[in-house]
């Protein structure tokens, strides 16, 4: 161990100075790109954690007709940004389903905001994400994830599709670009700036 | 037992390994930034739990919640109970503010766009 030198801590950890974390939500359904999103901005390899939810199974779906318990493990994988001496910020990707909202709820707290990260070859699997952000009124940004097979939709179109208010940002991204994935944060953060803006002022 | 800071609640309860029974103190988030208080001083407890003595030496220096976590292979709900238990028995610290539940204040999103614009052009 590396007890003898506190001054030189290795890669994994944050210089003695930082004292203000925050944190950016990247959500969107199974392969969406979170993951890659999150890996092309990160300063340090992503890292990954798993919670394991447990949650009554009664639902219409449990043919069984037995209520039992089902256990559910959700992984998430994480980034860091150090910004400058006394800030980093954490990137945290999580799937978007109605079952992982309990764990979404202590996670949104204190966040700058959400990223959610569609595909439109399956742009009706963010459909149920999108009505819990509207639902819970947090900020979020739209990144539309540019696959080689992807029909490349009308802005005014995907808006009409996806439901989405005149002032959600909508971003056309490559996930696996720092620059691109960047950019898009820097979109969501801006937005964020604007409602804390507004909220002074109403 | 007196700890070597004065007596203090007691030793720390390895209670989670039995299961998860205490909730986890909403004290801490995620992005919470640990540290091990005094890392070349005093050890723990000999009845410091194997969980919270890898806690303990994994936050030797300034780590998120989440990151102890992912480094020791451990979720971040059990990693919560670990830290708040030897945070109250005086072993770690927090190093950054626990959030508020609203939108964070427009002076630190401005700082937040300027660590990101950088990074654009590093
Ligand atoms: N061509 C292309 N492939 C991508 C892009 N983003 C992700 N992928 C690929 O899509 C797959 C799923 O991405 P991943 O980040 O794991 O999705 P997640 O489930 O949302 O975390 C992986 O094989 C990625 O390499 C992108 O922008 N362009
Ligand atoms: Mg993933």
């Amino acid at each position: 161990m590396d007890s003898a030198d506190n001054s030189a801590p290795d890669g994994r950890y944050l210089a003695p100075t930082v004292d203000q974390a925050l944190k950016i939500l990247v959500v969107g359904s199974f392969g969406v790109g979170k993951t890659t999103l999150v890996g092309s901005v990160s300063e340090i390899d992503p890292l990954r954690t798993e919670e394991t939810i447990t949650q009554a199974s009664t639902g219409v779906d449990d043919l069984s007709g037995l209520s039992g318990k089902t256990a559910t493990t959700v992984a998430m994988d994480f980034g860091r940004i150090t910004l400058n001496s006394r800030m980093v910020l954490y990137l945290f990707g999580t799937p978007g389903q109605r079952r992982f909202w309990d764990l979404w709820e202590g996670l949104v707290i204190g966040s700058i905001g959400l990223l959610v990260v569609i595909d439109t070859r399956r742009i009706e699997d963010s459909f149920e994400i999108l009505d819990q952000l509207d639902v819970r009124s947090l900020p979020f940004a739209v990144a539309i994830n540019q696959f080689p097979d992807s029909v490349r939709y009308e802005e005014a179109d995907l808006r009409e599709a996806l439901d989405l208010l005149p002032e959600t940002p909508l971003v056309h991204i490559d996930a696996r670009s720092h620059h691109s994935s960047t950019q898009a944060l820097i979109t969501l953060v801006e937005y964020a700036a604007r409602i804390k803006a507004q909220e002074k002022v109403a | 037992m007196t700890g070597p800071r004065g007596p203090r609640r007691g030793p720390v309860r390895p209670y989670v390994l039995t299961g998860g029974r205490a909730r986890p103190r909403q004290r801490l988030a995620v992005e919470t930034l640990l540290e091990t208080v005094d890392p070349e001083g005093t050890d723990l407890p000999v009845t410091a739990s194997r969980q919270e003595r890898m806690l303990w030496r994994m936050c030797r220096h300034r780590l998120s919640v989440a990151e102890s976590a992912a480094h020791l292979g451990l979720s971040v709900s059990v990693v919560t109970i670990l830290a708040c238990d030897l945070i109250d028995a005086g072993y770690l610290v927090t190093r950054s503010q626990v959030p508020k539940a609203q939108l964070p204040d427009v002076h630190i999103l401005q700082e937040v766009l300027d660590g990101l614009r950088r990074q654009l052009s590093a």
